[in-house]
């Protein structure tokens, strides 16, 4: 039986302090962006993008480039390809995403290989790792999260409209493809922020996950926005506790306390969120 | 009257191909037009051009510079498990203005008295899935109705309801139309909705007749816009149209199994 004092033990430690609240404010950024992306059918797009980003990572860090810098390049370059293919060949978004971002990703764990690597924590950029989160990583998810939550605020209402009907919102003067680039750099940004907490692989169920469990919840839209952030923050904070405790990677750990949120609320709400969980799936 | 629209020589379509072509129409507040014509004839294409939402690859789309349309998409393309109520869904035509996320009085009381003119005031709490067909038509004729327009375009808004519904959503328009709302709509109804109106195009990727219901619900536009001959009937002072039974091409049930 764990002890109070052996719960307690990982927060006197820095680098614990700095991953706990790293995971609970991108758990919670993740929440937030992922509604958008549920309700939007991105989820492959937030899969995709966090796989491509890998493929920057990997040569900024040998490079001695800033990380950060460089892997937003290659991913906003991996977005623009995706785009840009699927406007010129007869192929679907989804086969070009697959196609572009994993040749990324495995372009990533080559130039590792070949270029050795040896000093580049891979197995933290594709897992997460708390000892990998530093203070600037606090600044960071908290600027991106800010940046996230004024982008939200700002432009509440064209969001929704584009969100839920993108031709009449473009009708009635929404500039939707201006949006749909914010969408994807506040995506982007997230992705990035988060890297090193959750780990690339593992990005896209802290997209997806909260925003799923809060639709089977609700069926009002604000009450989904932070529903969502706080099942986002929930999973953070319980899974940073568990990889410390089981010494499991953060990212596993934050995914499996999601999966389990979902479990229960399948359970929990029966027909009613299966029901409506059928309607994200399909959208 | 200035009209609010008028298509010259327009051609449209997606991608490479037209799914319009040669289009010739002129819309102005007063009318109250339908557009008929079968599966694939561009009906919903012709709306969108009209709307702005599909560019044209041939011609030329003039609109009065404060013109202000309103759109009702069809049922099928709405996302009925959105996680929207009714009064969420009808606000969203108010993009334009206000910033803050949250409704100001001003926009409550304009959304209240939307639904209470289209008879739904008292479903504004609920989710959108939770209404009947003719209740949900409504909403989204709320909700371009609350962006105040000259003209409403409507796709199929008749389409998968019963007929109390439809005679519902027609009286209703028909009463907007009195108001001087001009109104376009898409229909494949040609006996219950088509005959009623003052105005129709038959459509078949052109146009293949334009005018009065009597003018165009004749067996040579009809047979031209849907490919296959029909009867018109006179009933009680309107157009019934009927399929011709051709013999040759149709066996009767009973014989199919010999």
């Amino acid at each position: 039986m764990i002890t109070i004092d052996e719960l307690l033990r990982p927060f006197q430690f820095q680098f614990f302090q700095n991953g706990l609240v790293v995971a609970t404010i991108a758990g919670a950024l993740c929440g937030l962006i992922g509604v958008y992306v549920v309700l939007r059918s991105m989820s492959y797009i937030g899969h995709g993008l966090s796989h491509a980003i890998f493929g920057g990572f990997a040569v900024s860090a040998l490079a001695g480039v800033n990380v950060f810098l460089g892997a937003g390049l290659w991913g906003l370059a991996s977005a623009l390809a995706v785009s840009s293919v699927t406007r010129r060949r007869p192929i679907g978004s989804d086969a070009a995403i697959g196609v572009i971002t994993t040749a990324s990703f495995a372009f990533g764990l080559a130039v590792l290989q070949l270029g050795g690597g040896a000093d580049v924590d891979a197995d933290a950029a594709l897992f997460g790792n708390v000892l990998g989160v530093t203070r600037g990583d606090v600044w960071i998810v908290s600027g991106v999260t800010l940046f996230a939550v004024a982008v939200i605020f700002l432009r509440y209402r064209a969001l929704l409209f584009v969100t839920f009907d993108p031709e009449v919102a473009e009708a009635s003067g929404v500039r939707v493809a201006r949006l749909d680039a914010l969408l994807m750099l506040v995506l982007a940004a997230s992705i990035l922020a988060t890297m090193n907490v959750m780990g690339v692989t593992l990005i896209a169920a802290a997209l997806v996950v909260p925003a799923v469990v809060a639709r089977m919840i609700t069926s009002s839209f604000s009450t989904m926005l932070w529903l969502s952030a706080l099942i986002g923050a929930f999973c953070g904070f319980v899974g940073m506790n568990l990889s410390y405790h089981l010494d499991v990677a953060s990212g596993p750990t934050i995914v499996l306390v999601g999966g389990s949120l979902f479990l229960g609320a399948l359970a929990a709400t029966g027909v009613r969120g299966r029901a409506r969980l059928g309607s994200v799936a399909a959208h | 009257m200035i009209p609010l629209l008028t298509l010259d020589g327009v051609a449209a379509g997606y991608g490479d191909g037209s799914v319009i072509t040669g289009i010739d129409l002129s819309v102005g507040s007063g009318d109250f037009v339908g557009i008929v014509g079968p599966s694939g004839s561009g009906k919903s294409t012709l709306l969108r051009v009209l709307l702005g939402s599909v560019p044209v690859s041939a011609g030329q789309v003039q609109r009065a510079a404060d013109a202000r349309l309103g759109y009702v998409p069809q049922v099928e393309q709405i996302d009925w498990d959105f996680p929207v109520t009714v009064a969420q869904c009808v606000l969203m035509s108010r993009v334009g203005g206000r910033v803050l996320p949250w409704a100001s009085k001003a926009e409550k009381a304009d959304v209240s008295r939307v639904l209470e003119r289209l008879g739904i005031g008292d479903l504004a709490g609920r989710h959108i899935r939770a209404l009947s067909g003719g209740q949900q038509q409504r909403v989204f004729l709320a909700r371009a109705l609350l962006a105040e327009p000259d003209l409403l375009l409507l796709d199929e808004p008749t389409s998968g309801v019963d007929v109390r519904t439809r005679h519902e959503i027609m009286h209703l328009l028909g009463e907007l139309h009195e108001g001087g709302l001009g109104i376009v709509l898409t229909t494949h109804d040609l006996n219950g909705i088509a005959a009623h109106l003052p105005q129709l195009v038959c459509l078949n990727k052109r146009v293949i007749g334009a005018g009065a219901p009597h003018e165009v619900l004749v067996p040579e536009v009809l047979e031209a816009t849907y490919g296959s001959p029909m009867e018109v009937l006179e009933h009680g002072g309107m157009r019934v149209v009927v399929d011709v039974p051709i013999d040759a091409r149709i066996i009767p049930i009973r014989d199919r199994s010999a």
